[in-house]
């Protein structure tokens, strides 16, 4: 608790060099308007036309907090939730093709981890790779998935979820791994004591020693699902999405819209892996390793 | 159909070959160390062009490795000349501003406990953020060419670097500490001699997270608009055109360029951390 106050202070320090930004930035615009109007701007009405512009190139922060509000609480307070304009259907859209790519990711980057674990040889031939994968910019394929699988008929929520998963998987693999290998060799020969089998050695020391190194790869997945995910919204030029937002924002100069898409995403991932940290909190605590 | 066989031939083959290699009596030399994961590769790669051969997947939706090799080959020029304006121009400027800026950030923050304990959580947070999406607004500001697409490097490689390098400078004990003290060594002295060398490991895990963020930036930027070069405006223009054997052959430069990106930095890491008990066991 006593880095609250630290913390507060870093948020209030952003918050005071972005509105600083604003004014920089949109100046130029609000001199340009002031000047074809032909009047002088004081330095209050410089600033203030600056926070409140319709397009600026840098929007204040209360402008994105209100389109933010405007595009989702004031929309769900009239019923319509779930309409066209609204960031929470956008939001919608691009959660449900990450948790589907996360859990699909998840799960097989769990089942190669236990593979690698217990065969040696597909431990020599798969992790160089799950390794060299890590340096590899994989986005960059995001939009032959999308275009590819639209050929064959494939389209909406399931391209993106493919790019999410592939963007969890190595982690995942690399944690996981990483993860069941965590006993020592006392452990080990204490279950080797116990005559214990593989599958045994499995449940009751391996997987239950993993699952810090497992949480610390999930929210790493989930944040890199979440990127997948916006990223498989831009080529096509799809309209559904929070990344489909961003793109049409761009193509019409509207940043305001641009931002508060952007800070919406922001919202989610940290919920996301807030709700993931949550979890492992609970979850280590019961199982007696405080986190 | 023989396409098929021969791929399902291979594929045995190779599992056997990986097989007896890894249970082998030779399985910890470097040699097999290094042969099994290239067998592993070349199997897919092979096996990958018998299916598509075999099962005659049209080259929209797969090409096979051999037109991909091919368009590689014949097509270097343009190869390189978007990988000048992705790499070197977007990502590598982009990746020494960005580190640059974050490690002198990161010393000067290290002065003050205060800052320490609110930046740090900050750092870690806006680190797990999509900060790709920041790319359409850089975009708009720096306009069409490199200068965005490093901007957008800047944006993403900016706060692991300095969470990396604050927690490395916070990785001396009280014992190293006080023999500083004793020495009655200044703040400068204490920082060069002692908690820089210190933070070193951490500092080049943070550089080496960055080769990768670096280089997805400068890549996903370039979808936003770009001039008519550059990595990731070949590969969105060329998959509009199912010119899928060009978008394979950029992605295949830009595998190369990443693993060699970070391999530089893991060589250049252990000739600093040479020290560092990670290092010295690989060393024999």
């Amino acid at each position: 608790m006593r880095s609250v106050l630290p913390i507060l202070t870093v948020v209030a320090a952003i918050v005071v060099l972005w509105y600083a930004a604003a004014v920089a930035m949109n100046a130029k615009w609000a001199q340009d308007q002031a000047g074809r109007a032909g009047i002088e701007l004081s330095f209050g009405e410089l600033v203030a036309d600056t926070w409140s512009q319709d397009r600026p190139r840098l929007p204040a922060p209360h402008q994105v907090v209100a389109e933010l509000w405007k595009s989702t609480g004031a929309l769900a307070l009239q019923g319509k939730a779930m309409s066209k304009r609204s960031l929470i259907f956008h939001g919608w859209i691009t959660l449900s093709a990450t948790l589907l790519g996360f859990v699909f990711g998840t799960g097989a980057g769990i089942l190669l981890a236990v593979g690698i674990v217990h065969d040696r040889a597909m431990d020599m031939s798969v992790m160089p790779w799950a390794i060299a994968s890590q340096t590899i910019p994989i986005l960059a394929i995001a939009p032959m998935i999308i275009v590819v699988l639209n050929s064959v008929g494939i389209q909406g929520l399931f391209p993106k979820a493919i790019i999410s998963a592939y963007l969890s998987f190595f982690p995942v693999v690399v944690g996981m791994v990483k993860g069941l290998r965590s006993p020592n060799a006392q452990e080990l020969d204490l279950l080797r004591t116990y005559h214990a089998s593989a599958a045994a050695t499995f449940w009751k020391l391996r997987l239950p020693a993993s699952m810090p190194y497992l949480f610390t790869a999930l929210k790493i997945g989930m944040a890199a699902s979440l990127v997948g995910a916006i990223v498989g919204e831009l080529p096509t030029g799809a309209i559904r999405g929070l990344g489909a937002r961003m793109l049409t924002g761009s193509y019409y100069g509207q940043t305001i819209q641009i931002w508060s898409a952007l800070l919406a995403a922001a919202i989610l991932a940290a919920a996301l892996v807030g709700i993931i940290g949550m979890i492992e909190r609970i979850m280590l605590r019961r199982m007696g390793m405080e986190a | 159909m023989i396409w098929v066989l021969f791929a399902i031939a291979v594929w045995a083959l190779g599992y056997w070959l990986n097989h007896w290699l890894a249970n082998g009596p030779l399985r910890n030399t470097r040699a097999v160390v290094l042969a099994v994961p290239a067998i592993f590769g070349l199997t897919v790669i092979v096996v990958w062009e018998g299916l598509v051969r075999g099962l005659e997947v049209p080259g929209v939706i797969l090409p096979p490795p051999s037109a991909i090799a091919l368009r590689f080959a014949t097509s270097l020029d343009i190869l390189w000349i978007d990988f000048v304006q992705t790499f070197v121009k977007g990502a590598l400027s982009g990746y020494a501003i960005g580190c640059g800026s974050a490690f002198v950030i990161a010393v000067l923050i290290d002065r003050s406990p205060f800052l320490q304990r609110g930046l740090l959580p900050v750092g870690n947070f806006i680190a797990a953020l999509p900060i790709v999406g920041t790319a359409p607004i850089l975009v708009m500001w720096f306009g069409f060419d490199w200068q965005s697409k490093a901007a957008v490097v800047v944006a993403m490689v900016f706060f692991p670097m300095l969470v990396n390098t604050v927690q490395g400078l916070a990785d001396t004990n009280r014992m190293q500490r006080d023999l500083m003290a004793t020495w009655s060594a200044s703040y400068w002295q204490t920082l060069i001699k002692l908690r820089l060398p210190a933070a070193m490991p951490a500092v080049f895990n943070g550089l080496k997270i960055a080769t990768t963020l670096a280089l997805i930036g400068a890549i996903v930027a370039e979808f936003f608009g770009s001039p008519i070069k550059g990595m990731g405006f070949r590969i969105s223009t060329e998959v509009g055109k199912l010119g899928l054997d060009m978008v394979w052959a950029e992605i295949t430069v830009a595998a190369l360029a990443g693993s060699a990106f970070y391999g530089v930095v893991a060589v250049i890491e252990k000739g600093v951390t040479f020290w560092h008990p990670s290092q010295r066991g690989r060393a024999k």
